[in-house]
C-alpha cells in the first residue's frame, strides 16, 4: 500500500491561510490503514484546526466540513462531494498525492495536501511502516531472493553489497539493514548464492520514472 | 603500433609497472575544497618519483571538492601519473561516459570505478543520489568502451575509443566476509585490471582474505594493491574504527596511545604493515592513503624500501603477451 504521514499542523495552518470555509477530505484506502487520512484522522484534524484557529485568532469564523471517500483515486468517488465542494473555498485532502490531484483536477478551488506521501510499503510492527518497493517498473525480485535492492539498498546497487556493509547494517546508519546482506543470507539459505555471481547488467530506467507519467493499459477491459 | 606495444591494453604507466612484475606503489591525493590547483600540483610533484601513480578522489565522503578529472589533469601537468577516481553517486551513464571520453582526451589513462560514499556523510546531505549504474556495471562499461569500442547502449565508438587501465576497490573488512572474494571476482569478470583495497590495519583478516583470493586464482587475473593509511594519533585510529567497513585492532590503538611521538609511530606502523603485506602471497603493490598528510608518502616509501621506483623496462614489451593473457577477462 501507499504509506503517508500527516504534515505538521503548523504547516497545514499556513497552507489554509485566509480560507473561510474548508472541506477536509479523507480516504478509506491505504491512508486509513496507515492511520494518516481515514475518517478518524479527518475528524481529529478538524478538531485540531478548529481549536488552533479559535485560540490563535487566525482564520476567525472559518468553517470546517468533513468527508471521507471510499477512494480518492477514482473519479466516481470524487464526484460524490460535488455539492459541498462547490460551497467551500479550500479543500484539505488527507489522501496520498494521487487523491490530492484527483480533487484538484475536478474542483476549481484551492486544494492542499494534508499528508506527505512517503512510499510503497507495509507494516513492520504496530505503528511502524517500512518501504518495500521501488516502483521501478521492471521487477527483479526473482533475482534477489525477494528483497528489493532498488529501494532497500541506500545506493540502489544491483551488484552488492558495497564496501560499507557491516554487521548486517548499511553504511548510512545503524538502524538500516543492508539489503544486500539480507539478499546474500536468503540466497545462501535457498542454496542459490551462485546466482549472485552473475553480473546484473545496468537497469533500464526508462521503465521507471521517465518522460512524464507512466500508463498501464489493459485493452480487454477498455470500452 | 608495434606488435610489442599492442600487447598492452593501454598506455598507462601503471600497467607497465605491474605487468613487468614490479611491486607497485600508488598514493592518494585529495583535491581541495576550493578552485586552487596549488596543493594538487605540489603533492603530485612530491609524489611523482616515489610512486607509480596518484589517485585523485572523486568528491570523497560526499564532500564537494575540485573534480577528480580536473585534478588528474593538474597531476599530469605536474609530471605525475594520474589515476582518476569516478563514483556512481553523482552522475548518470551519460555524464560518466562523457567524462571518460573527456578524461582520455586530456591524457588520463587510469580510471578507478567506485560506488562512492553515501551523500548523508557529506556537506550536501539534501542531495539526490544518482546510482544509475553501480561500480561493477561501470567497470564493465569502461572495459567495453576500451576493448569493444562501444558505448553502454551498444552504439559504436567509431574513432579514438578511450583506453583506460581499469581499477576497482575491494574491502576485505566489510561484510559478508565470504562474499567479498566472490564480489572481487565479479569485478574481475566485469573487467577490472587492478584493485586497490580499503586500508588495512587488521593484517590477520587481510591475510585470510588474500588466502581465499589466491585459492580462487584471482591474483593471477588481477593486480592487487593493498591499502595503507598512516594514522597521526590514537584518536584518529579510534575514529576509523567507527567507520563502516573499517577494522582497527585494539592492540594497534593501545600501541599508538602509548607512543610518545605519535606521528612517528604512525609512520612506523605503516612501514611495518607494508613490509608484512609484501610477504603475503598475491599482493602486487601498495596504495598509500595518507589523508591530509600527503607529505608522509615519500617518507613511508623510503623507509619501507620501496625506493627508487623501477623504470619501465624495455623487455617489458617482450614479457607483456604472457602477462596480457594473465589479466585477460
Ligand atoms: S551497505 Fe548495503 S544497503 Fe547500504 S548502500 Fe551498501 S550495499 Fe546498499
Amino acid at each position: 500500500m501507499i504509506v503517508a504521514e500527516q504534515k505538521p499542523i503548523a504547516e497545514i495552518d499556513r497552507l489554509l491561510e485566509g480560507a473561510k470555509k474548508v472541506l477536509i477530505v479523507g480516504c478509506r484506502e491505504c491512508v486509513t490503514v496507515c492511520q494518516a487520512g481515514g475518517e478518524k484522522e479527518v475528524n481529529t484534524m478538524a478538531s485540531a484546526l478548529r481549536l488552533l484557529w479559535a485560540t490563535s485568532g487566525r482564520n476567525p469564523g472559518a468553517e470546517i466540513l468533513t468527508e471521507t471517500l471510499e477512494r480518492q483515486c477514482e473519479p466516481e468517488y470524487i464526484e460524490q462531494i460535488v455539492k459541498v465542494a462547490g460551497e467551500v473555498d479550500a479543500i484539505l485532502s488527507l489522501a496520498c498525492g494521487v487523491g490530492v490531484q484527483y480533487l484538484a483536477e475536478r474542483y476549481p478551488v484551492w486544494v492542499v495536501p494534508g499528508l506527505n506521501t512517503k512510499f510503497a510499503g507495509g507494516a513492520l510492527e504496530q505503528g511502524v511502516w517500512t518501504e518495500k518497493c521501488g516502483l521501478c517498473g521492471d521487477c527483479i525480485l526473482y533475482k534477489t531472493g525477494g528483497i528489493c535492492p532498488v529501494i532497500r539498498c541506500s545506493k540502489s546497487i544491483l551488484n552488492g553489497p558495497c564496501g560499507g556493509s557491516h554487521n548486517g547494517k548499511c553504511e548510512v546508519n545503524e538502524e538500516t539493514d543492508c539489503a544486500w546482506q539480507l539478499i546474500y543470507d536468503r540466497m545462501t539459505k535457498l542454496g542459490k548464492v551462485d546466482r549472485l555471481l552473475e553480473i546484473e547488467p545496468p537497469k533500464d530506467w526508462s521503465k521507471s520514472r521517465d518522460g512524464g507519467p507512466r500508463k498501464v493499459v489493459k485493452e480487454e477491459i477498455r470500452i | 603500433m608495434s606488435p610489442a606495444a599492442a600487447a598492452f591494453k593501454t598506455d598507462s604507466k601503471l600497467e607497465r609497472i605491474l605487468s613487468q612484475g614490479d611491486f607497485a606503489v600508488t598514493a592518494e591525493i585529495g583535491p581541495p575544497k576550493s578552485a586552487s590547483s596549488k596543493g594538487v600540483r605540489s603533492n603530485a610533484a612530491m609524489m611523482k618519483d616515489v610512486t607509480d601513480g596518484q589517485n585523485l578522489t572523486d568528491n570523497q565522503t560526499a564532500i564537494v571538492r575540485l573534480s577528480s578529472l580536473a585534478a588528474s589533469v593538474h597531476v599530469k601537468e605536474a609530471g605525475g601519473e594520474p589515476i582518476m577516481q569516478m563514483v556512481c553517486r553523482d552522475r548518470n551513464r551519460i555524464a560518466m561516459q562523457s567524462d571518460i571520453l573527456g578524461a582520455y582526451s586530456l591524457g588520463i589513462r587510469n580510471l578507478v570505478c567506485l560506488s562512492g560514499d553515501h551523500q548523508s556523510f557529506g556537506n550536501q546531505q539534501t542531495a539526490k543520489n544518482v546510482y544509475d549504474i553501480d561500480s561493477i556495471q561501470l567497470i564493465n562499461m569502461v572495459r567495453r568502451m576500451r576493448d569493444d569500442h562501444v558505448l553502454l547502449s551498444g552504439e559504436e565508438i567509431k574513432v579514438a575509443p578511450p583506453k583506460m587501465y581499469i581499477g576497482a576497490a575491494a574491502n576485505p573488512f566489510a561484510d559478508p566476509f565470504e562474499f567479498r572474494v566472490l564480489r572481487l571476482e565479479k569485478k574481475i569478470n566485469a573487467g577490472a585490471d587492478f584493485i586497490q583495497t580499503q586500508c588495512v590495519f587488521d593484517l590477520e583478516r587481510f591475510a585470510r582474505f588474500m588466502e581465499l583470493v589466491v585459492k580462487r586464482g584471482l591474483d593471477k587475473r588481477v593486480h592487487i594493491l593493498a591499502g595503507v593509511t598512516p594514522a597521526k594519533s590514537d584518536k584518529a585510529l579510534r575514529y576509523m574504527k567507527t567507520v563502516p567497513g573499517m577494522m582497527v585492532p585494539d592492540s594497534l590503538i593501545e600501541r599508538m596511545a602509548k607512543a610518545e611521538n605519535k606521528e612517528e609511530e604512525g609512520l612506523n606502523i605503516a612501514v611495518e604493515t607494508i613490509k608484512a603485506m609484501r610477504q603475503i602471497p598475491g599482493v602486487h603493490g601498495v596504495h598509500i592513503m595518507a589523508i591530509a598528510w600527503e607529505s608522509a608518502v615519500p617518507v613511508i616509501a623510503e623507509r619501507a624500501g620501496l625506493l627508487p621506483r623501477p623504470a619501465i623496462r624495455e623487455e617489458t614489451a617482450q614479457a607483456a603477451p604472457a602477462e596480457g593473457k594473465k589479466t585477460a577477462d
